[in-house]
């Protein structure tokens, strides 16, 4: 096992008396996809603000490639990447003006230039709108600009603030594409994400709720926690059937995705039970999702809380 | 398969009356066609989901259908009234969520349904009546006091469908309004909407959660500001041409990698851990696949021909139509 880029321990984060961040500890290799994941306010941007040094930790630490967030936040800079979700893009500059500002930022030397650039164009398609205002693209476009000024300076880490955040499907393809090709290339990537079907792709996730880590693991091992007790029912009218699915006793939850009715059994539950239920058409195993595993750790977390 | 889709949202409303007639309407800026003759009906009592890329159109029609965008061409009839021409007297008739967070992030919970009574003229009992509601609704009984710009992205969402609700309006328009939100938040709000459906509201809803198209009565998806499709969320499946495969291997990202622009392969993208691959044509597309996976030193340890996602469906319609637009 190489040495870690980024040791996070008893990271911490409070404002008044509210914490946002509470004693995180994980460690991401080299190379790594590393998601965070967790519901609104769990803490993910201000984690991910503490490792891009833009915020003070009230506690613990974190270093990247040795370099202490805590105590030398300009010291991590030149290393990494961030992206927030609110990228600070200048609409009255050309795609191509807002690329080579950011090379300018980064001292990116000039010769380099016209081949990051074609690279990250080939990427992103943005390459026939290099001459566009940045306050013309539509919102996938943005963000596909917004990640190539990120990575114009070949950072070694690339931190990613829910970057598909009101992105359609195509561009949401597209920017996979790009992340998947840095990753390849061997840049760091840690990324927030509220779709957990990003998540799954991650080599690990560290899944968070309200400052804490609830797990911390690759996607797979994560998913077999519900494996055997999840169901999938159809039914004509899913919303009366699911809420027909929750009142009984052989039900612990059940969520619809789309369409389909997903149950998580009490342990031991017979799933042919469910036939009986009114209104349910079919009931057949089912292939546990992120989403499946993080409802049911939420919830098992909120009904621990109340 | 099919009829189950087709019930996804329930029944949905027969021989109601239409909520919402639109005709050739054209959104012009300078030189830039943003909605290019769109024409749609949505009935009374229908959850209606606009769906195309970022740029396709969205937003323009949703601005034009609640009066705050003058229609170039076209005509839009909105509960009765003329989009153009009684934009004032529609904003009674009508909720409105936009995209960018719309409440006061610096008044009380309080404070902005208080603010959003008054501007409805939601007055005396019925405003307590109201506001009680849409805290009971929004999960903030016992929040009021809160800064509204300190609650979580799922209780802002939520309280912000309050506000758009106070006063009782039988239309309510919804601009992406769980973007960014959690799926255990995507969830409550769309319980939210069946709610107000359930009591007879018709809303029009855009998103880019394919789960969520699911939800509606029917879609409309756009691109370039055109329509490109229309119909139930089954009859949109059908419109599925490619043949879509299935994969499973050890490594997704380079296998996409290795799928992309191979000879006979449409498209290859990542759909959780497994990738989903569009043929042209499936008679030996298995064949063609493990090619190419071969080529790139990938394995290849299940392939099955599956039914396409919706997800699938909108990705192959818009390319069909030359792609998405920049803006």
């Amino acid at each position: 096992m190489s040495e870690p880029l980024v040791r996070v321990s008893g990271l911490t984060r409070r404002f008044g008396a509210l914490t946002a961040v509470d004693r995180l500890d994980f460690e991401v290799a080299p190379g790594e996809l590393f998601g965070i994941v967790g519901p609104d306010g769990a803490g993910k941007t201000t984690t991910l603000r503490m490792l891009a040094g833009v915020l003070p930790p009230s506690g613990g630490d974190a270093t990247i490639a040795g370099v202490s967030v805590a105590r030398d936040p300009e010291g991590a800079k030149p290393a990494l990447a961030y992206m927030a979700q609110r990228f600070g893009l200048y609409e009255d500059l050309t795609v191509r003006e807002n690329i080579d500002f950011y090379a300018d930022l980064y001292r990116v030397p000039r010769r380099d230039r016209p081949a990051r650039r074609e690279r990250l164009y080939r990427f992103s398609s943005l390459g026939e709108f290099e001459h566009r205002l940045a306050g013309a693209l539509s919102g996938g476009m943005k963000q596909k600009l917004a990640l190539s000024c990120a990575l114009i300076h070949q950072p070694r880490l690339l931190l990613l603030d829910e970057p598909t955040f009101g992105v359609d499907p195509i561009s949401r393809r597209d920017l996979w594409l790009i992340l998947h090709e840095m990753v390849a290339e061997g840049v760091t990537t840690i990324v927030s994400t509220s779709y957990l079907d990003e998540a799954e792709r991650c080599d690990r996730v560290v899944l968070l709720h309200e400052g804490r880590t609830l797990a911390l693991t690759a996607p797979a091992p994560l998913q077999q926690r519900l494996a055997g007790r999840l169901v999938i029912a159809s039914a004509e009218q899913p919303r009366v059937v699911r809420d027909r699915l929750r009142a009984h006793p052989a039900v612990r939850r059940a969520a619809l995705f789309g369409t389909a009715i997903h149950v998580v059994l009490e342990e031991g539950a017979d799933p042919d039970l469910l036939r009986a239920i009114e209104g349910v058409s079919d009931v057949a195993w089912g292939e546990p999702s992120l989403e499946d595993v993080f409802i049911d750790l939420v919830a098992a977390e909120a009904a621990e809380a109340a | 398969m099919s009829t189950r889709h087709e019930a996804a949202a329930g029944v949905p409303p027969r021989n109601a009356g239409t909520a919402i007639e639109v005709r050739e309407l054209v959104r012009r800026f300078g030189a830039f066609t943003a909605v290019d003759g769109v024409s749609f009906r949505v009935a009374a009592g229908e959850i209606y989901g606009f769906l195309g890329p970022n740029g396709a159109g969205k937003t323009t029609t949703l601005k034009m259908l609640t009066g705050l965008l003058r229609p170039t061409a076209g005509h839009a009839i909105v509960a009765g009234l003329d989009v153009a021409r009684d934009a004032l007297a529609l904003r009674a008739r009508i909720g409105y969520m936009s995209q960018k967070f719309s409440l006061y992030g610096d008044l009380t919970v309080a404070e902005n349904l208080e603010l959003f009574a008054g501007l409805y003229g939601v007055q005396g009992e019925r405003r307590r009546e109201r506001t009680a509601w849409a805290l009971r609704m929004a999960g903030l009984e016992r929040g009021t006091e809160r800064l509204t710009g300190e609650l979580p992205l799922g209780w802002k969402q939520r309280l912000a469908l309050g506000c758009a609700v106070l006063h009782e309006p039988p239309l309510l328009f919804l601009d992406e309004p769980t973007s960014g939100v959690d799926p255990v938040a995507r969830r409550a709000f769309w319980d939210l909407i069946y709610e107000l459906a359930a009591q007879g509201t018709t809303v029009l809803v855009s998103t880019h959660y394919m789960e969520e198209a699911e939800y509606c009565h029917r879609l409309l998806l756009m691109n370039r500001g055109r329509v490109i499709a229309e119909g139930s969320p089954g009859e949109i499946r059908a419109l599925a041409t490619e043949p879509i495969f299935a994969l499973r291997t050890d490594d997704a990202a380079r296998a996409v990698a290795g799928l992309r622009d191979r000879p006979g392969i449409v498209e290859a993208a990542m759909f959780g851990r497994a990738v989903h691959i569009a043929v042209a044509d499936a008679h030996g597309a298995e064949a063609r696949i493990g090619d190419a996976l071969a080529a790139a030193g990938r394995s290849c340890d299940h392939l099955e021909q599956i039914t396409p996602s919706l997800e699938d469906v909108f990705v192959s319609l818009v390319r069909r139509e030359g792609g998405a637009g920049a803006r």
